[in-house]
């Protein structure tokens, strides 16, 4: 059985999260038996919702006053108890922070090992279950096999985008369970002692539709003008390469990439950057890519699913006054 | 006030990659080396620890002799001495690192050079297990926050943040502790010329692992499925740009 950590927010099941349900009864389908949830702390009523959606056959609810600020210790006893009490054989979370970070918790909990960030992964023979991952930014995929057993589970985080998140052909009525996760005072040491909801300054990035990226051709601090205003034209956000914000031109909030922002939007349309590979980590999943550089044998140029040739402070302006005609 | 940062020397490559004739690993023949930004951002915080507390910053890799390359970055940044556990960082997966951290923290215990801090990048370049710091806590029994993008040091405790999924999240945790850190919200700076000088100089001990790795687990590598290039260039300068406009609107993202 497959327990896949949820994680919640206002309207229910997270974007990620329901991409790990999606991945889960996939494995689920090669062999691992049924989809069950683990939810952690408060959540709203619609979470249930979601998660019939998703087919799950049971949800596990971890309750305690103590869990209402998330500690990534906390989580995780909570997350062994469910393993051990449900005989779950997988421990699947999404690769979000929190994911990867609960599910390394339970791993030094339990002395098992982890597979950050797998691509696929389906039922081996005897009991393993065959992980590809990625590794170097998503440049090359690691096979480790994990062997999952009752109280000693494979542990396997998602990789964000790796499918597209979608219902159960047939929804579930799961049954709901609650349970009080045994907890010591040193799972609540490093936990959250104030969060201000406001300033998540990437927030905007990482859930747009469209994300115009800008990378060094822009060629400095006070070139940003016209794709400032594309940016605006779309209704997108700005999104940078890591040489942008290393030579202070842009904010590292708006960084893209391995350590920066992942995004995936229904429109990337690249402005002068490369496409390094650690770059293309953070955006590989974007619906469409549209490149603009100099450079037609630029990674980003060839692997785009559209490009145009040239200067982007000649192209931009161009395809921002054509813009404003076409709207009138 | 003791720290003690723990980076890892990892391929810098920057476009597609290729595997040794084994798959066991990635073809370095062509590439350079280098550590994460979030590690450089761990040894700046060091650093700058060092300025306001005093005490010590030493930085450690578990890693090839030529990983020495890295640990001579981090002192020309102002790190004190270095620890290089020699072993190949490829036969160590995050549990067997987490291990020989813990080892030398524990063959310091007690003495003037007893760790109170360590700092290490939230997810290692190459392998990102995202693992080693978290193992590290619970093999020494210390608190750890991941991904912090910045914190202080006060009274015995580190004030740490970072970003949730709903914002800006803030930690307050007793020292000894553990710290992952994320690029973000602290500058590395460029090493000076005296500071190069200086890490030539500085004290590097080498330390031989005390036990035998149980490994990674990889049993091999593969490059992901080849996309043919399906570009469609749309055509070249400012001449384009209806074609571009065409493209938008085909694909919805701006109205008529
Ligand atoms: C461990 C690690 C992690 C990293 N993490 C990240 C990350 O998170 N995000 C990230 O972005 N990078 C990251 N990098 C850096 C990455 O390897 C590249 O160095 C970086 O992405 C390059 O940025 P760039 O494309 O803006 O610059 P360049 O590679 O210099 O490319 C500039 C591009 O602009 C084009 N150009 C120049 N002038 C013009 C013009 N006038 N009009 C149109 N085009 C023009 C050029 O042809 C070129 O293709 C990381 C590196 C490492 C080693
Ligand atoms: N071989 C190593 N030597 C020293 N530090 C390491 C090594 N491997 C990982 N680390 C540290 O642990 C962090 C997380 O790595 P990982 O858990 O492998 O993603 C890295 O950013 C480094 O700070």
């Amino acid at each position: 059985m497959i327990l896949v950590l949820v994680e919640t927010q206002a309207d229910g099941v997270e974007l990620l999260s329901a991409e790990a349900l999606t991945f889960a009864r996939g494995i689920a389908a090669s062999g691992d038996g049924d989809v069950q949830a683990l939810v952690v702390g408060p959540h709203p009523a619609v979470t249930l919702e979601g998660l019939a959606a998703h087919g799950v056959s049971a949800v596990h609810h971890a309750d305690d006053d103590r869990l209402a600020a998330y500690s990534a210790a906390a989580w995780a006893a909570a997350a062994v108890d469910a393993a051990k009490a449900t005989g779950a054989t997988t421990l699947l979370a999404a690769a979000s922070p929190r994911g990867n970070e609960v599910l390394a918790h339970v791993a030094a909990r339990l002395d098992l090992s982890m597979a950050a960030n797998a691509v696929t992964a389906d039922a081996g023979t005897a009991g393993t279950l065959v992980v590809r991952r990625q590794v170097m930014g998503g440049a090359a995929l690691e096979e480790v096999h994990l062997s999952g057993a009752a109280g000693a589970p494979a542990l396997v985080t998602m990789a964000g985008h790796a499918v597209d998140p979608a219902p159960a052909a047939a929804p579930s009525s799961p049954s709901v369970s609650t349970f009080a996760p045994a907890l010591t005072d040193a799972d609540l040491v490093a936990r959250v002692v104030r969060s201000e909801p406001v300033v998540n300054e990437s927030g905007a990035l990482t859930t747009s539709r469209v994300v115009v990226g800008a990378g060094r051709g822009v060629g400095g601090a006070d070139q940003f003008g016209d794709l400032l205003e594309l940016t605006e034209l779309l209704g997108g956000a700005l999104g940078v390469s890591r040489v942008v914000t290393s030579l202070g031109w842009r904010p590292h909030h708006e960084q893209v990439g391995q350590t920066g922002s992942r995004v995936s939007p229904d429109l990337y349309l690249a402005c002068g950057i490369s496409g390094a590979i650690q770059h293309w980590a953070g955006m590989s999943s974007a619906k469409t890519i549209i490149a603009i550089n100099t450079d037609d044998e630029a990674p980003m140029v060839t692997k785009a699913h559209y490009a145009v040739i040239g200067d982007l402070h000649e192209i931009v302006p161009a395809v921002n006054a054509e813009i404003r005609k076409r709207k009138g | 006030m003791n720290t003690l940062v723990c980076i890892k020397r990892v391929p810098a490559a920057s476009s597609a990659v290729t595997l040794t004739d084994d798959a066991m690993g990635v073809d370095t023949r062509h590439v350079g080396y280098t550590t994460s930004p979030h590690e450089e951002c761990a040894v700046e915080a060091a650093v700058q620890l060092v300025e306001t507390h005093g005490g010590t910053a030493a930085v450690l890799t578990v890693g090839p002799e030529d990983a020495l390359e890295q640990l001579r970055d981090a002192l020309a940044m102002g790190v004190k001495s270095a620890v290089h556990v020699v072993a190949d960082s490829d036969a160590f997966g995050p549990a067997d690192v987490a291990r020989a951290v813990a080892d030398v923290v524990g063959a310091r215990a007690g003495s003037d050079d007893a760790v109170d801090l360590v700092l290490l990048g939230n997810d290692a370049a190459d392998t990102g297990d995202f693992q080693v710091g978290i193992r590290l806590a619970y093999r020494l029994g210390w608190p750890v926050v991941t991904g912090v993008r910045s914190f202080s040091v006060e009274g015995g405790r580190v004030a740490a943040l970072g970003d949730g999924p709903d914002g800006v999240e803030h930690f307050d945790v007793p020292l000894p502790a553990v710290l992952t850190v994320k690029e973000g919200g602290i500058t590395p700076r460029y090493p000076s010329l005296p500071g190069r000088i200086k890490a030539k100089k500085a004290p590097v001990e080498n330390v031989t692992p005390g036990f035998e790795p149980a490994g990674s687990g990889r049993v091999r590598l593969h490059l992901p499925p080849e996309q043919p290039s399906q570009v469609q260039i749309l055509g070249e300068g400012a001449d384009a740009a209806p074609a571009l406009v065409d493209v938008l609107e085909q694909i919805g993202v701006v109205g008529r």
